[in-house]
């Protein structure tokens, strides 16, 4: 069988497994839609926020952009783990303990305030769809990539599986697809690491092979051998960084309290038990992120190894299988400056911009594809997007189809298990926050679980509108999700829990302070005027994918200096956060 | 929310400041660790580190991308550990 086939078999199976799931478990209320009624085994939601946490960019991402940015990319690495720190000592065990749907919802009842739950529910709406777009991309890339079906196609088939256990579960669908789905992507990212770990080092754990020497009698470990090759080519040393220390600091910093700030993350720990057992669940969905997370490094690396020894001075003729079939996609191109017929890889962009391909099905000389792109001086020849590293990197390294089928699946199981969580905050948000809490009140159970799911049909049809015609800003967004995490959500849930006097005044000027001056940074620099995007003109030097640190320190700043001058928070309302910082009660705290 | 539960023994105003302060106490000094981790020895101290190896690593470059990692998974389950047991000795279980 050729690896297409395998692939729809892995994909196949993968996909009525979790259609299965969902119709096992269908819901009946809005307790069990939101919350998955309250009593997930902590280890069981660990592993399913795992699921919802690591998304396409986790998987099919992150690897690449370590192979290409090398210690740079530590900041995704630390960001995106030490995050759970925070959420699981300063945030998910009062959250749990208030005990009710959604993170505006706390932020509403703790500043009494309709006006800071609106708040809350733009800032969530705008996180969650901007994280979604980038999902449904990621499914579409892989279908084509594997199935050889059209990329819009691909997002279709996406949108209706997700439909099925998203409209139908709600949060208990989620939550054991996740788990499901967590077991396919885990496995499928881990398998290519040994696999490529032991061909380059001989060693089967790839966290080890990292560190060990590499198996071809020069005696260099495997991050020596990288810095001394890419040194040579033009590039940094791989284990240097590039980036100044405060920006590295200050996206760290902002990767870290956005985070903890996500709604979709945070409402994972609303469905467990009790208040011990959301701390113990951070702990275990930390876990299961380490593992793939403290594997990313070796997997950057290892692709970065291969890539340079695959296609480095290897006449075009001469390249594997892969290198054409991605050409083919348009995510690889190839320039001959020198017409040598031979690939060189050099530090620097090869050519302007991204490649524009000419209309017809032209070739050089050499069989590549034509590129319109003005060449730039720098003697680098090949153009390669950092995304494609992971699919990649069976092929790569020459390992058997099979292994690339199940690899497929995992990016599609990580895509879309992030994909649903969005969802759901997006359907809660919309039929709990705004109808039941703002605008009718008087709706019924039965009323306001038809609004869920019809609020969750509707937000699966944006975001695969926004799949299949992606606005071309998805990439440069990103930065906005976590920015807009850290600068608004995070710093009003931290104060409502740390300080019982916070008034709904400080928290509600801290939040649109940190909300304005965050969305103006990033808005300025990557589209008003993105040719002064750089360090020289950067506030303190802080990018803007940092900036929402400021953000945050700016809320916390504006929340203080308000509250001194404002009236602080009346009796019940401090009643109600000396009664979220004990534990005692909890299992009673669902009943509302 | 019922305060029925809450009212049982240990549950008193002064219990739950002191169940309050112990709990602040623990977080300072566990995100004390958090920082220096992951700011400190992977971010601020980087370069000073990376002159020494560990398993074949350069020390800094190890906390950036693995280190601090294995350290943020150890302080979850600390600080777990610790709270159950304060939740125990202040009479606050749920």
């Amino acid at each position: 069988m050729d690896a297409t086939t395998l692939t729809y078999i892995f994909v196949g199976l993968s996909f009525s497994l979790y259609i299965g799931i969902a119709i096992w478990s269908r819901v009946g209320t809005t307790k069990e839609f939101y919350v998955a009624g309250g009593h997930v085994h902590p280890v069981v939601n660990g592993m399913a926020t795992a699921a919802d946490w690591m998304s396409a960019a986790s998987f099919i991402s992150m690897a690449g952009l370590i192979a290409f940015l090398g210690y740079d990319a530590s900041v995704y690495l630390m960001g995106w783990t030490g995050g759970y720190v925070l959420l699981a000592l300063l945030l998910a065990p009062y959250l749990r303990k208030y005990g009710k749907f959604t993170v505006p919802e706390f932020i509403g009842d703790r500043y009494y305030s309709d006006a800071a739950r609106l708040v809350a529910v733009v800032c969530l709406i705008f996180i969650s769809f901007t994280y979604v777009a980038g999902q449904m991309r990621g499914v579409g890339i892989v279908f084509s990539r594997f199935l050889e079906v059209d990329i819009d196609l691909g997002v279709v088939i996406g949108m209706a599986i997700v439909f099925v256990y998203a409209v139908l579960g709600g949060m208990k669908g989620i939550t054991y697809t996740q788990v499901a789905q967590y077991c396919v992507l885990i496995f499928a990212y881990t398998v290519p690491a040994i696999f490529i770990s032991l061909l380059i080092t001989g060693n089967a754990v790839p966290q080890f092979g990292l560190g060990a020497e590499v198996a071809d009698g020069s005696g260099l470990t495997v991050l020596a051998k990288l810095d001394g090759a890419l040194t040579e080519l033009g590039f940094s040393a791989y284990t240097e960084g590039t980036k100044s220390t405060i920006d590295i600091f200050a996206i760290t910093a902002a990767l870290m309290v956005g985070t903890a700030g996500l709604p979709h993350v945070i409402v994972r720990f609303f469905t467990v038990p009790k208040v011990s057992d959301a701390r113990t669940s951070a702990g275990w969905a930390l876990v299961f992120i380490a593992l793939l997370y403290t594997t990313a490094p070796a997997v950057g690396a290892f692709a970065r190894i291969n890539f340079i020894q695959s296609v480095n001075e290897v006449s075009y003729g001469e390249t594997p299988g892969w290198f054409k079939n991605w050409e083919n996609l348009g995510l690889i191109a190839w320039r001959d400056k020198n017409d040598d017929g031979v690939i060189q890889y050099r530090a620097g962009a090869p050519f302007e911009g991204k490649p524009v391909f000419t209309e017809s099905e032209a070739r050089g000389e050499n069989g590549e594809r034509v590129i319109v792109n003005p060449a730039t001086p720098s003697e680098n020849e090949v153009y390669v997007d950092r995304d494609i590293m992971v699919l990649a990197n069976p092929e790569i390294a020459g390992l058997p189809d099979w292994v690339i089928a199940l690899v497929a699946a995992g990016g599609l199981a990580a895509a879309l298990s992030t994909a649903a969580g969005l969802l759901l905050v997006i359907s809660s948000a919309v039929s709990h926050d705004l109808l039941k809490k703002t605008w009718m009140p008087d709706i019924s159970d039965r009323q306001e679980l038809r609004a869920a799911r019809i609020a969750a049909a509707l937000a699966i049809g944006v975001a695969g509108y926004m799949g299949i015609n992606p606005p071309g800003f998805v990439a440069q967004v990103v930065a906005f999700a976590f920015g807009l995490a850290a600068a608004s959500l995070f710093p009003a849930i931290l104060m409502g829990i740390f300080s019982k006097k916070m008034n709904k005044e400080g928290a509600i000027a801290g939040m649109l302070a940190g909300l304005a001056f965050t969305v103006a940074y990033i808005v300025f620099f990557k589209f008003v005027s993105p040719e002064l995007n750089n360090a020289s003109n950067w506030w303190f030097g802080i990018s803007p994918e940092g900036i929402g640190t400021l953000g945050m320190v700016l809320n916390f700043g504006v929340a203080t200096v308000v509250y001194r001058i404002s009236p602080p928070a009346p009796a019940h309302v401090q009643n109600l956060v000396d009664d979220i910082r004990v534990p005692a009660g909890a299992g009673a705290g669902h009943m509302h | 929310m019922t305060d029925k539960k809450n009212s049982s023994k240990g549950t008193s105003a002064e219990s739950r400041a002191a169940y309050w302060k112990a709990n602040l106490s623990l977080l300072g000094k566990l995100l004390a660790v958090w920082f220096v981790v992951s700011f400190g020895f992977g971010i601020i101290l980087v370069d000073w580190l990376n002159q020494f190896h560990l398993f074949g690593f350069k020390l800094g470059f190890w906390f950036a991308q693995q280190g601090s990692i294995y350290v943020f998974v150890a302080l979850i389950f600390i600080y777990a550990r610790r709270m159950r047991a304060l939740d125990r000795r202040y009479g606050v279980e749920d």
